[in-house]
């Protein structure tokens, strides 16, 4: 997959095509929403039994983009469990494949709604973390400058002629930039929906995942 | 055999009327478990099903329910309601007829429960609601007969499947039930009578008299067909005359959007403003009701209408059928014919109109069979699993079940006869469990085993989802077009959202004939007002495109072989004598295919015959195997007869492209990413259990909230290919818009009689195909360069560098 190198609060960032954001000066990567034990916790609370297969599609995903990156630091943007309840669920499988993408690296879990307590694996548990000026925070702050946040799982919808496509993607305006959910059951907020449209500012552009990421001008 | 009580025969004497054989027939039957008639429109049909009922209840009238009346149409029951009440308060019997639909009052409801009437209307929604309540036997306990109308459109539909489901469930409630079905004439009248009886139970075939051939001719018009296209704009004046010349005329279309152009071209034409009126299913329900109304006071002379008027209310004075487009199935066109005129004994009349000049011959064609009463249809496959999975989630908030028991039940059901043991399990596991090679929901059944063996819900208030769920009847999504007004103005219709997605404010469209323009949107509703400054675009609405049958493109084929065409208008004729001159014309026993050039490209033009949804796989697969194989393809079109492919190289040695392995691999890793296969796999799912529509009253606003099903696929697919629901949605593709079982008749009949003829340009049999709607560009890099040239053009407008 390729990735859209660009430029935020003065820091070159890039966009990977799987939803990731890799900081290569930092050696950082920053996943956000991986929503683990989601179709667990809708069987325990609905009733439905979904594939259960969605931790391992996401988990390999990442553990592909670790592999790729090398990277020094990890940092899950907050939602990173469907409920505190799920992380008990992981199976044996899941929670040892965590810990190897652990080993040997800086691993941090910020707090999302969804998981707001620490969790019992390994890694730091954070509110919000702060790197060299930019502050990685789940839910964006009304007043937030140079952020980094998710929460909102932002969508973007195009007309191509004639055909219509709509993605996952990352918003990023002088302010702020979103991370696109990267857990594999995850839905999305369109970015013409007030809580994101407004939230960006005018000139904020969007970033759309797959094969070859590509920037537009946020549709509002 | 008992007589008809005199009471009955009396009341039909003073009412000039004499009962015909068929319904004596009918009633001789009464006391055997199945029997099934077939007749014609305005036969008797429902007096003959229900003067067995009609008998019983004159002799004595015990509380409770007797008889059960399932409709496809819940119109059609509060029809038959009225037209039952009459003659009950006539002959003089105390009886409660009620119907319950949908639209029925849960007041309403709940009494019926309690105290059910002795004759209830009803559609399979709704019956297959009721066995769900814990409370069914004590309703059908005592249930006598059931009369199921319009089963031939029933058994078309996975409708049927749930229908016979519930009625073996009924079967059990009450074991003493005899079941009746209604049919309009089917090829296969042995088939039907299988799907109703509860297997093996033997069910009679008592045939009406088919009263006098119908009259069908081809609508002569000045204008010649044109060369491609559905709209048969030309035909307009002739059909206005043929309006004036009879008191009510239906024009029937194939496709909702054809019926919306053709209505809104009739309606400029209509220069004397005849009462001409529109109906099709995705209009808003007042608007249909308004119409039917108007038609049944006499006050229409002509409707433009589509498959929503196939079935139904009798509206009596209709007296002659337009059918615009090529009917694609004989079956249907001699049903819709049947509209015509339903005084008994009278010939229906009707005219088809070949809307482009290939039609010409299918329209000839499908006329020759009619009068030949050649029928087409394709066999039944086995019942769906799907349909079967909601039935094991129905039984079981219905109350604890016995595994055993049950699988006995629905293998009873006649589309279920042949369902072995595993099969039933697989589903009773999925149902369960989920059915995941990663067992992961033990703690989370959905239904878990007691120690009894019983089978009950592990959460008792999941009836309540089931239950809101039930039904096979998909939704595609759409979106609720309205006026805009301060407080929602009027409702029109409903729109794909996918086209709705395709429109910025100020873009017109068709809607109910007539043009309005794109406001915006506000929540899920189109706004739209009646300004019409443009050319409207053409509303995609949900709703089939039918493929022509495998018996009518064999007609098509055969006519072919003729040496000449008398039967064809001079112009048609014509036009196949110098495609024989310079090419061929494609025969039953070989595979025709033309290599030309044309517009600085090559072109590749095969003559599989095997109808649109085949041809168009068709394409697919062979564009992909072409890319492989670096033939450079760059598009395709496809028709019911034949796909044209368009590239840089020519084809030179066609037979590798044609090898069944070749296909069926191509398939399998080709379907495996295609949308059709997505939404297949939704409505299974959905109709399976796994999907809910409904969740707590509020329907799910379309993909935002939540992750889309597509998801859910891609995952399966990944991790466990071969989980029941993949099993199903494979089966289901295979018949539906894939249709590869035709690809592959196709295939096995021509073996390598594949005939490659170089052209020097295009030959008249391809030259239509040039103008034809719905290219489809070869896929893969497609969309990245899309979007590519999108981001430049939009960055670069933006003042942006790319």
């Amino acid at each position: 997959m390729n990735d859209l190198t660009f430029t935020f609060a003065g820091h070159t960032l890039r966009a990977l095509g799987s939803g990731a954001l890799w900081w290569p000066d930092q050696s950082l990567l920053c996943v956000s929403d991986l929503h683990l034990g989601k179709s667990e916790r809708l069987a325990r609370r609905s009733g439905l039994t979904l594939p259960p297969y969605e931790n391992r599609d996401t988990l390999a995903r990442l553990s592909s983009d670790i592999a790729h990156t090398q990277a020094v630091t990890v940092i899950c943007l907050g939602d990173s469990f469907d409920d505190l309840a799920s992380t008990q669920c992981l199976n044996e499988a899941e929670r040892l494949q965590i810990a190897a993408l652990q080993a040997g690296r800086r691993w941090i879990w910020i707090e999302g709604n969804h998981d707001p307590g620490p969790v019992d694996l390994g890694g730091a548990h954070l509110a919000e973390h702060s790197v060299s000026g930019l502050t990685f925070r789940h839910i964006a702050h009304p007043d937030g400058k140079t952020e980094i946040s998710g929460h909102y799982h932002p969508k973007v919808r195009l007309k191509l002629r004639g055909r219509s496509i709509s993605r996952p993607a990352f918003l990023l305006d002088k302010r702020r930039l979103i991370l696109p959910a990267y857990g594999t059951y995850t839905g999305g907020l369109r970015s013409t929906q007030a809580a994101v449209s407004e939230l960006m500012g005018v000139d904020a552009m969007a970033i759309l995942i797959g094969t070859h990421p590509q920037m537009v001008p946020m549709p509002r | 055999m008992t007589p008809i009580p005199a009471r009955i025969t009396d009341w039909f004497t003073t009412k000039g009327w004499s009962i015909h054989p068929h319904q004596q027939d009918m009633f001789d039957r009464a006391m055997d478990p199945a029997t099934l008639l077939i007749a014609p429109t305005g036969g008797g049909k429902t007096m003959a099903g229900f003067l067995p009922t009609l008998a019983e209840l004159s002799e004595s009238a015990p509380e409770g329910l007797h008889t059960i009346y399932v409709s496809p149409l819940k119109a059609l029951a509060a029809d038959i309601r009225r037209n039952l009440r009459g003659p009950a308060d006539e002959i003089g019997l105390p009886i409660r007829i009620e119907d319950r639909t949908g639209d029925t009052s849960a007041t309403q409801k709940k009494r019926q429960r309690v105290d059910p009437p002795h004759i209830l209307l009803t559609t399979p929604e709704s019956l297959a609601l009721l066995t769900s309540y814990e409370d069914a036997q004590r309703m059908f306990h005592g249930v006598q007969r059931v009369i199921v109308d319009e089963i031939h459109a029933l058994a078309e539909s996975k409708r049927g499947d749930q229908l016979m489901l519930a009625l073996a469930r009924l079967q059990t409630l009450g074991p003493t039930m005899r079941r009746v079905g209604l049919s309009a004439t089917v090829e296969d009248p042995d088939a039907i009578a299988r799907f109703l009886a509860r297997h093996p139970d033997p069910c009679q075939i008592v045939q009406a008299d088919p009263g006098p051939d119908p009259d069908i001719q081809m609508l002569e018009t000045q204008e010649l067909p044109p060369w491609s296209g559905g709209g048969a704009a030309y035909a307009i004046p002739a059909v206005l005359k043929q309006i004036k010349e009879h008191k009510t005329t239906l024009i029937f279309h194939n496709t909702r959007a054809q019926a919306e152009v053709f209505f809104h071209n009739l309606w400029l034409a209509n220069d004397d403003a005849l009462p001409i009126g529109i109906h099709h299913g995705s209009l808003d329900r007042q608007q249909r009701e308004r119409v039917e109304a108007a038609m049944v006071r006499g006050d229409l002379r002509a409707i433009v209408c589509t498959g929503s008027l196939d079935l139904g209310i009798d509206w009596g004075d209709v007296d002659l059928v337009i059918q615009i487009g090529a009917p694609k199935n004989v079956k249907r066109l001699v049903q819709r014919i049947g509209r015509a005129n339903h005084r008994y004994n009278a010939p229906s009349k009707a005219l088809l109109v070949p809307a482009n000049r290939f039609e010409v011959v299918e329209c000839v064609a499908a006329l020759e069979a009619a009068r030949a009463h050649d029928l087409d249809g394709d066999p039944r496959g086995a019942g769906p699993r799907d349909v079967l999975c909601q039935h094991i989630l129905i039984a079981a908030a219905a109350g604890p079940f016995d595994a055993d028991d049950l699988y006995r039940e629905m293998t009873a059901a006649g589309p279920f006869a042949d369902l072995s043991r595993s099969q039933f399990n697989d589903c009773l596991e999925f149902c369960a469990t989920g059915g995941y090679a990663l067992r992961a929901y033990d703690r989370w059944q959905r239904l878990q085993q007691r120690p009894d063996g019983m089978w009950q819900l592990r959460d008792p208030r999941a009836a309540q989802r089931i239950r809101m769920n039930l039904g096979t009847i998909q939704d595609t999504d759409t979106l609720k077009v309205r006026l805009k007004r301060n407080r929602g103005g009027k409702p029109l219709g409903e729109v794909e959202e996918a086209f709705a997605a395709t429109l910025t404010p100020g873009d017109t469209f068709l809607i109910g004939g007539q043009i309005v323009r794109y406001e915006g949107l506000r929540e899920m509703t189109v706004e739209v007002s009646r300004r019409a400054d443009r050319k409207p675009k053409v509303a995609v609405f949900s709703g089939t495109k039918f493929a022509t049958s495998t018996q009518l493109s064999d007609r098509i084929l055969r006519m072919f072989a003729q040496p000449d065409w008398p039967q064809l208008p001079a112009h048609t004729a014509e036009w196949l004598a110098l495609q024989r001159q310079v090419s061929r014309l494609p025969g039953r026993e070989r595979l025709l295919i033309e290599s030309f050039p044309s517009d600085g490209r090559e072109h590749l033009c095969v003559y599989g015959f095997a109808g649109r949804n085949a041809q168009q796989t068709l394409g697919l697969l062979l564009t992909k195997r072409m890319e492989e194989t670096g033939l450079a393809p760059l598009g395709f079109v496809a028709t019911d007869y034949a796909t044209l492919i368009w590239g840089l190289d020519a084809v030179t040695d066609p037979r590798p492209l044609f090898q069944a392995e070749t296909l069926r691999d191509g398939l399998d890793t080709w379907l495996a990413g295609n949308a059709v296969m997505k939404r297949t796999f939704r409505s299974s799912a959905t109709i399976a259990g796994l999907i809910e529509r409904n969740t707590g009253g509020q329907r799910k606003s379309g993909r935002q909230a939540t992750f889309s099903s597509d998801i859910l696929y891609d995952t399966l697919l990944k991790y466990d290919p071969d989980h029941l629901l993949m099993q199903i949605t494979r089966e289901e593709a295979m018949r539906g818009l894939v249709d590869f079982g035709r690809i592959e008749d196709m295939i096995a009949r021509i073996g390598d009689r594949v005939d490659l003829l170089r052209l020097d340009r295009v030959s008249p049999l391809a030259a239509p195909l040039f103008l034809e709607v719905g290219k489809v560009p070869v896929k893969g890099a497609a969309e990245e360069r899309l979007l590519a040239e999108e981001s430049a053009r939009l960055l670069q407008e933006a003042g942006l560098a790319p």
